[in-house]
């Protein structure tokens, strides 16, 4: 091959190194972009006075002279509203039958998009549900909800060959020569004034429980679970891998049972998370009885299996990168193997056995199927530390698949499960971080 | 390797250019000295099946300078090595026959080793601290052994770094890091680590491969100084070294012990032929 074809050949595997880094950023920003975007409207957004009253009312938060003015000044917008509302019933009343059945529907409709808008109406009982005690909360699902409030949505299937489209009635066309058409450019343009939106930064969704399963309200249970679990799975995890790496490394002979240790721990690296899962529930919770049902000690104890492996292989790595000489030397001054493992090697061993396990206390984090079965409820509080060993909790993996996927009103809670991506990417990137840092910071101090 | 005809025949006749070559400084005699402090009998050790030492049959001389010279893989290492059973870390390595430090069986059944260590220290080809602070590396030995008292460690610390004449060199920064030192100093600071657990018998694994001849010259200008005080074993490829530093001299070849003399003799007089083409460089 002569020399300019070797050149050429270079230049082209640096080109394919490039691009494939450059394919694997865009990918990794494509993924990125918008569950930051979206997670962060979890947290920033513009809020309603209804948001507002929320939060007094739940979570006894705000000033009540600001709010009950701001209350009085919605409410002084809404008033025409009401008297619209009352003036097309009394309206209502008077006409013959046939009118009225006529309008009762559509009637019934505009009432519930207002209601969805701005809370229950007057003169009707308090609902049960909390999710139906306030009107929209967050300004850009109240500008939906007034789309809904001025437009029915129609299919159109004239055409049999096509799927059905969608279109747009007016709502305001169908209470021609009544009273209530004046209640439709009302609203349209005094919904600022009824609402008054403002822009919030809401930290509550970190530290606040959740209200009505998520519809308000915060993801601490949630976060608060992920690192009971995560911690959990590392108290039983990091001590028993530390201790079997430095029996692999410093103890065990080479045999027929050290080698099948080994690929036992190997195999187990490969098992699928929800094997374990199922694993926890069959021995940790029916077998040992740890916990009379779910708890965040199974679910710890089952997620240390899962990430034992991972922990033993790193440790055993770091310990065989610790010179000879080191160990030579210690036993050569007349130190016993176990003073030479535990102040000499496993010191020197710390970076790479303390990064093994920060990445997989983040990966303990992130995983949902080994929780499902062992740990994990859909909806709860926030446990004490006492109730470790008997209360299941919810959790961020699990609640991310829960409430995307089962909740009975995913679609209005999308900035939630956003604000749940975004927090557990953060918590692991934050650990992954902390493992890099931590690295960095051993390594100078031993390389001095 | 000869690169004139001249030169072979000269170094084929045998002594007169090795005596002006390797001509070893007067030597005194030393105190104590003439008790057997290490004493081999049948002594053989194998890697497996392999016998990499062939009974081997000799004294070593308290407080003298003992040179373990011999081309590479004659087992000169493997020998020094198990005086102080460093040997233990090799898998399916054995003994044979009997090898006594004192009274002692190296080997014996109840011998603890961790003790036998203590009592020889050991200083490696590679300079090799640990990375702790100068400090902590010297007082690493005296700790293990149950010296807590800060005052008592201190003073430990600085007598050992003055035997490895190194004290003026590092005496204010003590607590730096020991890789931070150079090669030589590292050496020199194994030189402290191992004296501070106060050794009987210091084994050198050629200390000085791995170091400039500016830092090989202090370390044997250390040996010079710690000759008498301690008995040393050490393993060189470097004749001039050997007859530099040391009183008596082993020739080892292919795991025999072929010769055993004092150095002058050995390097002026041999009375093997192997021993003969060895230190002339007939091979290597």
């Amino acid at each position: 091959m002569n020399l300019g074809t070797r050149k050429l050949l270079d230049r082209a595997f640096t080109a394919l190194g490039f691009g494939s880094i450059a394919i694997m950023g865009l990918m990794l920003l494509i993924v990125l972009v918008p569950i930051v975007s979206n997670g962060i409207s979890a947290l920033v957004f513009r809020s309603t006075v209804e948001h507002r009253k929320m939060a007094y009312n739940e979570f006894h938060r705000g000033n009540q002279t600001s709010l009950d003015k701001e209350i009085a000044e919605s409410d002084a917008a809404r008033k025409p509203v009401y008297e619209i509302l009352s003036g097309f019933e009394a309206e209502l009343k008077l006409m013959d039958e046939d009118k009225q059945q006529e309008y009762k529907d559509k009637y019934d409709q505009v009432r519930t998009a207002l209601r969805a808008l701005l809370g229950p109406l007057p003169g009707e009982s308090e609902p049960a549900l909390t999710r139906l005690k306030y009107g929209q909360n967050r300004w850009e699902k109240a500008e939906e909800k007034l789309h809904e409030f001025l437009y029915e949505k129609k299919w159109d299937y004239s055409n049999p060959d096509v799927a059905a489209k969608e279109y747009f009635v007016s709502r305001s066309a169908g209470f021609e020569g009544t009273s209530l058409v004046r209640l439709f450019p009302y609203v349209e343009k005094n919904i600022d004034r009824m609402l008054l939106p403002e822009w919030t930064f809401y930290w509550g969704f970190i530290t606040d429980s959740s209200v009505d399963s998520h519809i308000f309200g915060g993801i601490w249970p949630e976060i608060q679970g992920t690192i009971f679990l995560a911690v959990g799975a590392m108290l039983f995890a990091f001590p028993l891998g530390v201790v079997a790496a430095v029996y692999f490394t410093e103890y065990a002979r080479e045999g027929f049972f050290t080698s099948l240790l080994r690929s036992a721990n190997s195999t187990l690296a490969g098992v699928p998370s929800i094997v374990f899962g199922l694993f926890g529930l069959a021995f940790f919770i029916n077998t040992l009885k740890v916990s009379e049902s779910k708890s965040v000690l199974a679910g710890s104890l089952t997620l240390a299996i899962m990430i034992l492996p991972t922990i033993i292989r790193s440790a055993e790595e770091a310990i065989l990168a610790v010179p000879r000489t080191y160990k030579e030397a210690s036993l050569g001054l007349g130190s016993t193997k176990w003073n030479t493992i535990v102040t000499v090697i496993l010191p020197a061993a710390l970076p790479g056995i303390l990064t093994g396990g920060v990445i997989s206390l983040g990966r303990a984090a992130g995983e949902t199927a080994p929780i499902i079965f062992t740990a994990a409820v859909s909806v709860g509080s926030a446990i004490g530390l006492a109730d470790v060993f008997s209360s299941p909790t919810p959790a961020l993996s699990w609640n991310i698949y829960n409430l995307a996927s089962e909740h009975e009103a995913a679609s209005e809670i999308r900035h939630v499960q956003y604000g749940m991506v975004l927090s557990l990417i953060t918590i692991v990137l934050l650990l992954n971080l902390s493992a890099i840092v931590l690295r960095a910071r051993i390594s100078k101090k031993l390389k001095g | 390797m000869q690169s004139s005809p001249e030169i072979v025949e000269t170094s084929r006749n045998a002594t007169k250019s090795v005596r002006e070559i390797y001509l070893p400084p007067q030597r005194k005699k030393v105190s104590g000295g003439d008790v057997p402090h290490v004493s081999a009998k049948n002594f053989s050790i194998y890697y497996g099946e392999f016998e990499a030492v062939k009974k081997v049959n000799a004294d070593i001389l308290s407080k003298y300078v003992t040179a373990i010279i011999g081309p590479s893989g004659c087992g000169k290492s493997t020998f020094l090595r198990s005086i102080n059973r460093m040997n233990d870390l090799i898998p399916n390595c054995h003994t044979t026959g009997s090898l006594m430090f004192d009274s002692e069986d190296v080997y014996g059944k109840f011998t603890d080793e961790v003790l036998l260590r203590k009592k020889i220290g050991m200083v490696f080809q590679k300079p090799n601290p640990f990375p702790k602070s100068i400090f902590d590396n010297i007082a690493y030995g005296p700790r293990l052994h149950g010296i807590k008292d800060k005052k008592t460690l201190a003073g430990i610390v600085e007598k050992s770094l003055r035997k490895a004449a190194l004290w003026d060199e590092v005496s204010d920064r003590l607590d730096k890091n020991a890789l931070s030192m150079s090669g030589g100093q590292q050496q020199r600071l194994c030189f402290a680590r191992t004296l501070a657990v106060e050794p009987e018998i210091l084994l050198l694994d050629e200390p000085t491969s791995a170091l400039d001849p500016k830092a090989t010259a202090k370390i044997e200008d250390l040996i010079q100084e710690l000759r008498g005080s301690y008995t040393i074993m050490i393993v060189t490829h470097n004749m001039q070294q050997a007859s530099r530093v040391s009183d008596f001299t082993m020739f080892f070849y292919e795991g025999v012990l072929v010769e055993h003399a004092t150095t002058a003799q050995l390097f002026t007089n041999p009375k093997d032929r192997m021993t003969e083409d060895y230190i002339t460089g007939r091979f290597s």
